[in-house]
């Protein structure tokens, strides 16, 4: 996921002023409200292109996103964040930065870990990091979900899996703050992200040859890749550094969104307080309306999409939350539907790289859910406190002041 | 009521595993998470419904549904 050390800081971007010639990810007004902006985008034409990021195009419809998300002959996954620079490519993140053929073997080692089944072994420890966590905050009348709540389950799941102290929790989140936020515009704060992410697990995998365990940094050290030969030291660091970087702030950001929209929303609360069985497509309708995950891709030959040139050397800025607003695709596309029958949402994107991860976030989103409203039926955003939210790839609440109880 | 088949198309199926969680009965995963139809794929009778509801969801529009 991340690209070589080179040349650095660049200067802050210009506002936007024309949104459909000149879009920008980054721009504030985007992350603080992006879907009147995807509205209008969509509407101006189904792929949009900006100057900005060295040349980038953004598919603003379902189909658009789902045409280019099913063709990896035009489009490359060897870059998966659009950032103002494009240094060579080094340090790679098998399998979400490859294509076929590497792309299949790499992955098909990810994925037994995963499966729902192995979810659901997990899903005891992960309810009780919940009530831990709601046990430090719940005498304070509120508390700012963000930070004690929704960012820390997804780290201490993860680091469960892969046998790491929980503790070091503060550490990922602070490579993930320098490589997906500030990493798109300052090349030094990724590298240096990458580089200490890269020391950590190099020393747990030294480790793990002395003394090998059954946690899932052991398991893929003995899997064998299509050669039959073991996996790589630089190959399991690669798939670390993804399972680190793609499983953590992107579930805090859909629990967070979630509760946020939960805080603000009393007839939903109430719904899923009385009628629990409405949990999974609640859950499924929020990851559609408030998806955090924008991925990327790189042009690679000229194409069409959508009835739309697309010339090569260009990024594309996959939006599969804004395809999950498409109204073409889903009725009523703006409103949330707690029981939304049909929801074919790309939340997890669409084609060869769904992401390996998605049986687990849904397994903590649903469990940081039911676990917070059986202990904080009511609450409600603390007037006095202000919701943050993070900027460009991954998507959602870093700050989130809310007050228990049903209040005056 | 007709009877109905199911059938996952391997070339499509991802792994969302949303079919396993709304149709349980009708729905095997593998070893990666990709789904298969239980046995022959016959969709016993009261399942129409949850056969329907996997089908509207699969976002890689992978499951067959047919009326025999």
């Amino acid at each position: 996921m991340s690209d070589s050390p080179s040349a650095s800081y660049l200067p802050e971007h210009p506002p936007v002023t024309d949104w459909v010639n000149d879009f920008d990810h980054t721009d504030p007004a985007w992350t603080e409200d992006p879907f009147p902006i995807w509205e209008m985008l969509r509407t101006a034409s189904p792929v949009v292109h900006t100057e900005r990021f060295l040349g980038c195009y953004m598919p603003t419809t379902y189909q658009a996103v789902k045409e280019i998300a099913y063709d990896t002959e035009h489009f490359s996954s060897r870059r998966v964040i659009v950032r103002d620079v494009r240094p060579e490519i080094t340090a790679r993140a098998p399998p979400i930065t490859s294509d076929p053929p590497e792309h299949k073997p790499a992955k098909q080692v990810l994925l037994p870990p995963f499966t729902p089944d192995a979810m659901k072994r997990l899903e005891p420890r992960v309810r009780a990091i919940c009530n831990e966590l709601i046990d430090a905050f719940i005498k304070d009348g509120g508390c700012d979900a963000a930070a004690r709540y929704t960012k820390h389950v997804p780290v201490r799941a993860i680091a469960h899996m892969l046998g790491i102290p929980e503790k070091d929790g503060d550490l990922f989140i602070k490579w993930i703050h320098q490589i997906l936020e500030l990493g798109i515009k300052d090349d030094n704060e990724l590298m240096s992200g990458v580089r200490e992410m890269t020391g950590y697990f190099m020393a747990h995998l030294e480790q793990r040859k002395l003394e090998p365990g059954d946690d899932l940094i052991s398991q893929l050290m003995r899997a064998k890749g299509p050669d039959g030969q073991p996996l790589s030291d630089e190959h399991v660091l690669g798939s670390l550094r993804l399972l680190l970087i793609a499983g953590i702030d992107t579930t805090w950001s859909a629990i967070g969104s979630s509760l946020w929209h939960l805080a603000k929303t009393p007839a939903d609360r109430e719904r899923l307080v009385a009628e629990p069985e409405l949990m999974p497509t609640a859950i499924e309708e929020f990851l559609r309306a408030y998806s955090p995950v924008t991925m990327a891709r790189e042009v690679m030959k000229d194409t069409t999409i959508s009835g739309c040139p697309v010339k090569s050397g260009n990024m594309v800025l996959l939006s599969f939350p804004a395809a999950n607003r498409d109204p073409a695709m889903f009725p009523d596309a703006d409103k949330v539907v707690i029981d939304r029958k049909e929801n074919r949402h790309a939340a997890f994107g669409l084609g060869i790289h769904r992401c390996v991860g998605s049986n687990l976030a849904r397994m903590e989103m649903t469990v940081a859910i039911e676990e917070w409203l059986k202990r904080i039926p009511d609450f409600r955003l603390d007037p006095a406190g202000k919701v943050t939210w993070s900027e460009g790839t991954v998507r959602g609440p870093r700050q989130l002041p809310v007050l228990f109880g049903k209040g005056s | 009521m007709s009877k109905l088949r199911i059938r996952v198309d391997q070339d499509k199926c991802q792994g969302h595993a949303r079919c396993k969680s709304l149709a349980p009965e009708l729905f095997e995963l593998d070893e990666y998470g990709n789904a298969h139809e239980a046995g022959d794929g016959v969709v016993p009778e009261g399942l129409e419904d949850k056969a329907w509801l996997a089908q509207t969801n699969c976002p890689e529009i992978a499951i067959e549904v047919t009326e025999e």
